[in-house]
């Protein structure tokens, strides 16, 4: 089974947001949550940079460990998936997140926290794969559907990859051998612990 | 003639230029347009955060990463855990070992008969709802702590998740109960409260917990001033830094809600142990304590032995019979 990834190619992406609204659209994703945005660093000063991000399905997951009811899964694709029957949304995955994935809509107590929601690398939940209360409750299913996540299939640029980890590291590296430069894969080394050498 | 040969210098600088267009953006390919701009690593390593601006309404998700979710994640996975577990398990073994060798402290002149007022009711009130609160509290929260590697594996994934989510409701709303209760506490006995000289003399002698000792005591001793005030200060800790987890990121980021749970749950873990001894010194601990919370009234004889000091406040303001009927031999007392 492939190891599923993403990657922004920090040098191509435009700030377009594109990958943004294909998320929201693709799984009618509530007012108010984004399980994907787009950072700008240095916004307006020379040096700007922008990169998309969302979950990215760490190796050794920090949600997953911290969450005291347990309630994260790891799919053989290694994407990191969660119950949200189990949930019961104390916030702490998005204290351990280091790329702030989780998202709380309002509806738990004192309009603080309801249960968590965020990037399924669309590939749905715990429920029947393509099933109605799994669209409801997590979205669309494109990877059972042998389809990638919407996001980077949407990337205006193709700054956005996503697929089998080894297959889109080695995308970036020909890009980079082509063209002279890259600045690395962002939240790699975080994510899962490695870099890609270029 | 000069006209074709200025034809053929002409072509020849055309396709000269022609020849250094398609030469020069094979070189321009090999500038980095974005140089001059942030790298990953570089701004890792000044602020082991990386930050910037987004354009949607969430502001805390310009937080692009946060490394230090890892260290959290060990607080909260294996530190906390280590905290908690020595402080609580130790002082269960503390005081069991302190049971079965010295026992109850007993009243050594035995029961006289007579009792005197030490809570009134509002006091006694005051004091269970707090107490109550804070044993839900510490249940609710503590299966936070400790739930999943102890209960979860037992009752299964969704009976746990099931109780866990009515927990936390307990423990969002009986926060409010308990922290009125810690205000009025702090405010309706702050006056017996205040540390004194007494207090360094009942220290040196142990409190008389060991031997017969009775060292003497206003209203509150050494011991019980240091419940309190382990009641006002972890009390006002827990309830700040609970409100800062409830009510999520107003007037902090991310750092901050990770400082909040840090002090919450290490202040919450040592509270809970320094409860248990409360608990024990108020029940079995001690012969005649209980009554004080329970009824309110404690036998002169308890007062005499552990609060001499305030047994005799209180009979130079009331007389020593304080108002009930008292058999002729009393006077004598
Ligand atoms: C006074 C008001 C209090 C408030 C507002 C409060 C609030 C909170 C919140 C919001 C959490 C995060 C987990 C969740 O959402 O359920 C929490 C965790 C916790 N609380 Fe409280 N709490 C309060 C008092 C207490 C007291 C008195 C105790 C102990 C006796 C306590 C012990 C704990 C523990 C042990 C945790 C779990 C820490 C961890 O493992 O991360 N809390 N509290
Ligand atoms: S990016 Fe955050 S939410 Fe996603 S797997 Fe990693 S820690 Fe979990
Ligand atoms: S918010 Fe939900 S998923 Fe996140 S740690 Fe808490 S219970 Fe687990």
């Amino acid at each position: 089974m492939a190891r599923m990834k993403f990657l922004c190619d920090a040098d191509r992406c435009i700030e377009c947001n594109a990958c943004v609204t294909a998320c929201k659209n693709e799984h009618e994703v509530p007012w108010g949550i984004n399980r994907r945005r787009v950072v700008t660093i240095n916004d307006g000063k020379p040096g700007e940079r922008s990169i998309s991000m969302a979950c990215m399905h760490c190796t050794d997951a920090p949600c997953a460990a911290v969450c005291p009811v347990n309630c994260f899964y790891t799919t053989a694709d290694a994407v990191v998936l969660h119950s949200k029957d189990l949930c019961i949304g104390c916030g702490y995955c998005f204290y351990a997140c280091p790329f702030g994935a989780p998202q709380y809509p309002k509806v738990g107590n004192f309009g603080s926290r309801g249960k968590m929601d965020k990037c399924t690398y669309c590939a749905g939940g715990p429920e029947a794969d393509g099933s109605k209360e799994e669209y409801e409750k997590y979205g669309a299913n494109r990877l059972a559907e042998g389809k990638l996540p919407l996001c980077a299939e949407m990337c205006s640029t193709k700054s956005l990859l996503a697929g089998d980890g080894e297959i889109i590291a080695q995308i970036y590296k020909e890009r980079v051998m082509k063209r002279g430069y890259g600045s690395g894969a962002w939240g790699w080394k975080t994510a899962y612990r490695e870099t890609i050498e270029s | 003639m000069t006209s074709f040969g200025r034809s053929i210098r002409l072509a020849l600088g055309a396709w000269a230029l022609l020849l250094l267009m398609t030469v020069v953006p094979a070189s321009a390919q090999q500038v980095n347009p974005t140089a001059s701009a942030v790298k990953e690593q570089q701004l890792l390593q000044e602020l082991n955060r990386i930050q910037g601006r987004v354009s949607i309404p969430d502001q805390r998700s310009g937080v692009l990463e946060q490394p230090q979710g890892r260290e959290w994640r060990e607080f909260r996975n294996v530190t906390l855990r280590w905290i908690g577990g020595i402080a609580i398990l130790g002082m269960i073994a503390g005081i069991v070992i302190f049971y079965l060798t010295v026992g109850m402290v007993r009243l050594e002149a035995g029961r006289s008969g007579r009792t005197i007022v030490r809570f009134n009711g509002f006091e006694r009130f005051v004091h269970w709802m707090t107490a109550s609160c804070f044993i839900v509290l510490a249940i609710s929260g503590l299966n936070i702590t400790f739930g999943r590697p102890l209960l979860l594996p037992l009752i299964g994934f969704e009976a746990f998740s099931e109780w866990s989510q009515w927990a936390k409701y307990a423990h969002n709303y009986l926060s409010f109960p308990f922290t009125i209760g810690v205000v009025l506490i702090f405010l309706m006995w702050i006056g017996g409260n205040i540390p004194s000289k007494v207090d360094i003399e009942w220290a040196k002698r142990g409190g008389g917990l060991i031997g017969h000792d009775h060292p003497p005591a206003y209203r509150f001793n050494g011991g019980q001033k240091m419940i309190y005030w382990i009641v006002v200060i972890g009390g006002g800790l827990v309830a700040a830094s609970g409100y800062a987890l409830m009510f999520p990121f107003y007037g902090t980021g991310i750092e901050g809600m990770q400082m909040a749970q840090i002090v919450h749950s290490i202040v919450a873990v040592l509270f809970v142990a320094a409860m248990i001894a409360h608990i024990y010194i108020g029940t079995i601990g001690m012969e005649g304590a209980f009554e004080a919370m329970g009824s309110g009234e404690v036998d002169v004889n308890w007062a005499r032995e552990h609060h001499s000091l305030w047994l005799d406040e209180q009979k130079a303001r009331t007389g020593p019979n304080d108002g009930q009927p008292q058999p002729a031999t009393a006077a004598a007392e």
